[in-house]
């Protein structure tokens, strides 16, 4: 996974970074019509304005994995606000991703009651199973994995968040068939990007 | 465990979370009741029944409601905090999930009472599943007309809207859960003015726990004196206690305020795990002073008692350490979480905890120094109270709390450069 934001040559936000997948790197970056209703019903939702970056945003990034520089400028065009503005609410928020993630990503908690019973031995085991470190995804782009915060949980502890949805009881022993199952999952056990 | 759930009856219901289940329990009599009776006499029921604010502070709902101008005819909010982020915490979970109509019913009741026609929900982003079920509650209650036009055959009208965050522990601060709202950086305001004042959108605002809210629809239909004979005096009511760490029954109960802590540990959480002994307890989410096993032996989980013992019952995260714990490890994780969650705006709060949290990292690893304790204790003194906003303060009471009362784990990190303990709490 290429995780270029900017070309060596070309303008931030010219169409050369993109997750994987479609769409095709000629076509400017555009919203697919079921994420246009979507984003239709938003501004219906919100009568004002302002209330409709945040889940606009969602929806992007739901669309395009993650905030590249040309997301930002479709985004910011869209709703008509000036970039600098939509750059200061992305970089506030750490849902918003402003590098590539895995086709999984992997969020582990670490706030205290986590940490007490043994998420820091769940992360190492993860890393070491995925041979790869935080911010980091795997060569097949099916995984990467990060440290995230209380996930209000806690009586579930270890608990990992994959994309949408939360792991309980993720214990460090049970992180290879986790992962495991994960792959399963989505259906391809080797998984090209 | 004689106590009858109030909060909690329809959590393990099946379709605990459907209109009809709510219904078919006497739901939404509470706002039914509310919209037939004037905004004052909601109010002064709910200042009558002693309730006080679930979410952190412990404010007296009835009292903060009555701070909304009640000569201003324009726009007024309610927005309900659903940010659940406080590490130790997990109760409002299990209300939005288990029983969404609760709180709408709840958040009816208490928009009339400060005459606000538009309400928002505000949860945290990473609560994917939560955000559908109450997308799911709230359309079925437009559906049935207890949202929207006129709600009950009344002249009160009322909109709710759902909007997720997108990870930020600051946005549960209600003034930066009021900017996020307004689709900007979560950054506290300066107060005053406050919210009741001059809120989102510049209008009189009210913002409220989810257990807040979920408290009210019980006192217009059981009463103020019934919700003020629960618990003891000045801390009325049910209360949900969510117990983490090293205990056997790690989980959410539903006790009266004023549960003694070991009630709660050994009765009800089931004791400390793998036959250990308890260490050490922070009773009020990770914002709140430490208290060593001596002090929990007969503290009274309320507002007040947990102040008098100079710790916060906060949002009531009770976090359990077992003699296993290295407590200097405990400390680094705990800063680490607010000097990652800062939100920066203030030089104390952004420098200070971020180094506190390099020096407790240094002490951890054996490389500490035998002066760090006192520089620590300085540092945090620098940062308290010279900040805008609670996190600041609430970053500073567990650490500190724990430098003075294990101050001699920290000295023997330095001595020994190593912890006895194994690390317990920090990856
Ligand atoms: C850093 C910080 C985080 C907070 N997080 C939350 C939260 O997640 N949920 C919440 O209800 N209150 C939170 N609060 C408290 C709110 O500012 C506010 O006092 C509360 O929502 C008021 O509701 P109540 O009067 O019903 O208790 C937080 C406060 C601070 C300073
Ligand atoms: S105290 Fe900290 S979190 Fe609060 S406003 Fe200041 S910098 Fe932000
Ligand atoms: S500490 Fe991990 S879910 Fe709360």
């Amino acid at each position: 996974m290429d995780s270029v934001t900017t070309g060596p040559l070309g303008p931030k936000h010219k169409a050369t970074s993109r997750p994987s997948g479609p769409p095709s790197p000629e076509k400017p970056l555009a919203f697919s019509n079921a994420a246009d209703d979507e984003l239709r019903r938003i501004v219906e939702k919100y009568p004002d304005a302002g209330m409709r970056l945040l889940p606009t945003l969602h929806v992007a990034q739901r669309e395009f994995g993650w905030i590249s520089e040309e997301v930002k400028h479709l985004v910011a065009h869209r709703l008509a606000i000036p970039v600098a503005h939509l750059e200061s609410v992305v970089s506030f928020y750490t849902m918003f991703h402003q590098r590539p993630v895995g086709r999984l990503d992997v969020q582990v908690c670490m706030s205290l009651p986590c940490a007490l019973r043994g998420s820091g031995e769940t992360w190492a085991a993860i890393a070491n199973a995925l041979g790869i470190a935080g911010g980091e995804i795997t060569a097949d782009g099916l995984f990467s994995i990060c440290k995230v915060e209380c996930l209000a949980q806690c009586d579930r502890a270890p608990v990992v968040q994959v994309n949408d949805e939360d792991h309980l009881d993720v214990s460090a022993d049970r992180v290879k068939s986790f992962l495991d199952s994960l792959r399963n999952q989505t259906g391809d056990g080797k998984a090209g990007a | 465990m004689g106590f009858d759930r109030v909060l909690t009856r329809n959590v393990g219901k099946p379709d605990s979370r459907k209109i009809d289940t709510y219904l078919a329990g006497g739901g939404y009599s509470a706002a039914r009741k509310a919209v037939t009776s004037t905004p004052d006499e909601v109010v002064k029921i709910v200042s009558d029944s002693g309730l006080r604010g679930r979410g952190g502070a412990g404010f007296p709902t009835g009292k903060k409601w009555s701070f909304i101008p009640k000569n201003d005819t324009g726009q007024k909010f309610l927005c309900c905090n659903a940010d659940e982020s406080e590490p130790g915490t997990f109760k409002d979970r299990v209300l939005l999930e288990h029983d969404p109509h609760l709180l709408i019913d709840g958040m009816i009741v208490s928009a009339y009472a400060i005459q606000a026609t538009r309400a928002f929900i505000y949860i945290r982003g990473e609560m994917h599943a939560a955000a559908k079920i109450l997308e799911g509650a709230v359309a079925e209650a437009y559906a049935r007309g207890f949202l929207g036009k006129k709600i009950f055959g009344s002249a009160f009208d009322l909109d709710i809207t759902v909007y997720r965050g997108a990870g930020a522990y600051i946005c549960g601060e209600e003034t930066g859960l009021i900017e996020s709202l307004e689709g900007k950086r979560g950054w506290p305001r300066i107060k005053p003015p406050f919210p009741a004042i001059k809120g989102l959108f510049g209008r009189p605002t009210v913002v409220n726990n989810v257990e807040t809210l979920c408290c009210v629809p019980p006192i217009l239909e059981r009463g103020a004196s019934w919700f003020a004979s629960i618990g003891t005096p000045n801390n009325t009511g049910p209360k949900l206690y969510c117990v983490s760490g090293h205990v056997n029954r790690p989980g959410v109960y539903e006790l009266p305020l004023g549960t003694p802590m070991m009630e709660l540990l050994d009765q009800y959480a089931g004791g400390i795990w793998k036959g250990r002994t308890l260490k050490a307890v922070i009773p009020g989410g990770s914002s709140a002073a430490v208290l060593t096993a001596p002090e929990c032996q007969a503290l009274p989980l309320d507002f007040d008692s947990c102040g008098k013992a100079h710790t916060m019952l906060g949002s009531a995260g009770v976090i359990v350490m077992d003699d296993h714990t290295c407590m200097v490890d405990a400390a680094l994780n705990v800063m680490r979480f607010y000097a990652h969650e800062s939100c920066g705006q203030c030089t104390p709060c952004r420098e200070g905890t971020t180094w506190v949290a390099k020096i407790l990292n240094r002490d951890v690893h054996g490389q500490g120094l035998e002066t760090d304790p006192d520089l620590l204790l300085d540092v945090c003194r620098n940062i308290e109270g010279r900040a805008i906003c609670p996190l600041a303060d609430g970053a500073v009471a567990p650490v500190a709390s724990i430098i003075r009362k294990f101050r001699s784990e920290f000295d023997h990190h330095v001595k020994h450069k190593s912890c006895d303990l194994g690390k317990a709490a920090v990856a």
